[in-house]
C-alpha cells in the first residue's frame, strides 16, 4: 500500500535511540585529518618564510628581522598548505576548531629557536716540521 | 477575466535558503508568469583570477558552492591541466572519481531532505539527512573536511586514501544501499508523494532541451545528457550509463536523483574495486598559456569553467558557467498553471544553488 511506505521507518524512529549525539556533554567527531585549526611551535621555526608564501589567503606573516610569526585566524581557510610546506615540522594542524570570537585579533609568535652553534673547527695541525 | 496580481517570492522566504527573487504573477491562485531575478550575493570570485596564482586560485574555485565543492576544483584542475599538457596519474582520477560521487551522494540526499521539507513532509527530510551525515563522516575520513574537501591540486590529488580505509568503505556501501534504497522507496512510490508532484511543474524534452536545461532537469524530460558519459576521471573505464526519465514533471526530476544514488552508489564500488596503484601527482613545471573549455558533470547539471592563461602565473580570465543559471529559463517555464502553494516545491525541483550561480 502506498501510503505506508514510510511505517516501517516511522516505528523504527520510534523505538530506536536519537541519530544525533548530546553535542557540549559528547565531543563532536572528528577524524585523524580533520582541518581544525593551524597551531604554531616557536622553538623549531627558522624563519624560512615558506609558509607565508605557500599562503593562499595571505593570512601568515613572517618578520624576520624581530623573529616574529603572525597568523591572522580571520583570513585563515585551514587548507593546510602551510603544513604540507614546513620543512621543520613547526606548523601543525589541530583536529579542533577554535571557538567563534567578537574581535579581530592577529596571533602574534616571537620565535625562539636558537641556532645551535656549530662545534668549533678544530684548529688546523701545525705541520710538525715548522 | 480574473484579475492579475503580482507576488514578489523571495529573495528571504522560508522554504528556501537561497537569494533567488521571483515576481509571480497570478491570475487568482495560479501562476501564469514568473519573472525571476538574481544578483543578491555576487562576490566577484572571477575577478579573484587575477589575483590569486593560478595553483592557489582551486581554493577560490573549491568555495564557489558549498555543496559540489570538490567538483569545482576538480573541473578547475581538469582545465589548468588540458592547458598545461598535464597526464594525471592514474589513482588520481579514480580518486578524484570517488570523492565526486561522494560528493554527489550527500547533495542528492541534501536535495531530498530540502524536497521533502518543502512539501511539508518533515520526518522524510530527517531521515534524508541522517543517511547525508554519515556520507559527510566517509568525506572528513578520507579528506579531512565535511564540505570543503581541499584534495585537488593542479597535477593531481593532494591525499591517498589508505587500502584499509577503501576496505572499509567498500564493506560499508552494501548497508549504505540498503538504507538508501529505504528511502528511495518512500521517494518513489509513497502516495502522498505522488499526489503532490506527479504532474507538476511539467515540461517537455523538446523545450527541455530548447531552453538549455542541463542535469537531472534535463534527464527527467528524457533528455539523456549527462557529461560523465564523456569519460573525465575515471568514468570512462567505469561503464557509466546516464539515468534518464521521460514524464518531465517534478516526481520525475526526483525520481531521477534517487536513481542517480543508486548509480553512484554503484560507481563508488567499482572505482574501488578497479583502484590502481601509482603516484598521487605530477610535478607541475611552467605557468598556463592557452585557454580551454573544462565541463564536469556536477549533482544540479554541467559546470563549464572557461579558463585562459597568458604564460605568466596569473590567468587572465575565468568565467564560470554553473548548472542553476542554465536551469533558470526551463524554471520560468515550468511554473506557469502552478498553483501558488506549489511553487516552493516546482522552484526546488531544479536544485537552485544561487550562491553558485552568483559566484
Amino acid at each position: 500500500m502506498g501510503i505506508f511506505q514510510m511505517t516501517k521507518t516511522v516505528l523504527r524512529n520510534l523505538f530506536g535511540g536519537p541519530a544525533t549525539r548530546q553535542y557540549p556533554a559528547v565531543p563532536a567527531r572528528t577524524s585523524s585529518l580533520t582541518r581544525g585549526h593551524v597551531a604554531f611551535e616557536p622553538s623549531t621555526c627558522r624563519s624560512c618564510g615558506i609558509c607565508s608564501r605557500r599562503c593562499p589567503c595571505e593570512a601568515i606573516h613572517l618578520d624576520k628581522e624581530a623573529k616574529v610569526w603572525e597568523i591572522n585566524r580571520m583570513r585563515c581557510i585551514a587548507c593546510g598548505d602551510c603544513v604540507e610546506g614546513c620543512p621543520f615540522g613547526s606548523i601543525t594542524m589541530e583536529q579542533t576548531y577554535l571557538p567563534p570570537v567578537v574581535e579581530h585579533v592577529v596571533e602574534r609568535y616571537t620565535i625562539t629557536y636558537v641556532k645551535p652553534e656549530k662545534p668549533a673547527k678544530k684548529p688546523a695541525e701545525e705541520s710538525t716540521g715548522a | 477575466m480574473p484579475e492579475r496580481i503580482v507576488v514578489p517570492f523571495g529573495p528571504q522566504h522560508p522554504v528556501l535558503p537561497e537569494p533567488i527573487h521571483l515576481d509571480l504573477v497570478l491570475e487568482d491562485e495560479t501562476v501564469v508568469e514568473a519573472i525571476p531575478s538574481i544578483g543578491y550575493i555576487h562576490r566577484g570570485l572571477e575577478r579573484l583570477i587575477e589575483k590569486r596564482e593560478f595553483t592557489e586560485y582551486v581554493y577560490v574555485a573549491e568555495r564557489i558552492c558549498g555543496i559540489c565543492s570538490f567538483m569545482h576544483a576538480l573541473c578547475y584542475c581538469q582545465g589548468i591541466e588540458e592547458i598545461m599538457k598535464i597526464e594525471v596519474p592514474d589513482r588520481a582520477k579514480y580518486l578524484r572519481t570517488i570523492w565526486s560521487e561522494c560528493s554527489r551522494l550527500h547533495s542528492h540526499l541534501l536535495w531530498l531532505g530540502l524536497f521533502a521539507d518543502g512539501m511539508g513532509f518533515e520526518n522524510l527530510f530527517m531521515r534524508s539527512w541522517q543517511l547525508r551525515e554519515s556520507v559527510l563522516d566517509v568525506l572528513e575520513d578520507t579528506t579531512g573536511g565535511r564540505v570543503i574537501q581541499g584534495t585537488c591540486k593542479v597535477g593531481g590529488v593532494r591525499r591517498d586514501i589508505g587500502a584499509e580505509k577503501l576496505d572499509e568503505m567498500h564493506r560499508a556501501l552494501d548497508p549504505f544501499e540498503e538504507q538508501c534504497r529505504e528511502l528511495g522507496d518512500i521517494f518513489l512510490n509513497d502516495d502522498t508523494v505522488k499526489y503532490r508532484l506527479q504532474g507538476l511543474g511539467v515540461i517537455s524534452k523538446d523545450e527541455a532541451y530548447a531552453l538549455g536545461a542541463v542535469g537531472p532537469t534535463a534527464r527527467a524530460s528524457g533528455v539523456a545528457m549527462d557529461h560523465r558519459e564523456t569519460g573525465y576521471a575515471a568514468y570512462g573505464d567505469l561503464g557509466f550509463k546516464p539515468v534518464v526519465e521521460t514524464a518531465g514533471d517534478c516526481y520525475a526530476r526526483c525520481a531521477v536523483r534517487v536513481k542517480e544514488i543508486y548509480a553512484s552508489i554503484n560507481l563508488i564500488r567499482q572505482a574501488i574495486d578497479q583502484m590502481p596503484e601509482g603516484p598521487l601527482d605530477v610535478k607541475v613545471k611552467g605557468t598556463p598559456d592557452g585557454e580551454y573549455f573544462s565541463r564536469v558533470e556536477q549533482p544540479r547539471g554541467e559546470v563549464i569553467h572557461y579558463l585562459k592563461g597568458n604564460g605568466s602565473k596569473h590567468l587572465s580570465r575565468a568565467r564560470i558557467r554553473t548548472p542553476t543559471l542554465a536551469n533558470i529559463p526551463p524554471l520560468v517555464k515550468m511554473l506557469p498553471g502552478a498553483q501558488l502553494a506549489d511553487v516552493p516545491v516546482v522552484v526546488l525541483s531544479i536544485d537552485p544553488c544561487i550562491s553558485c550561480t552568483e559566484r
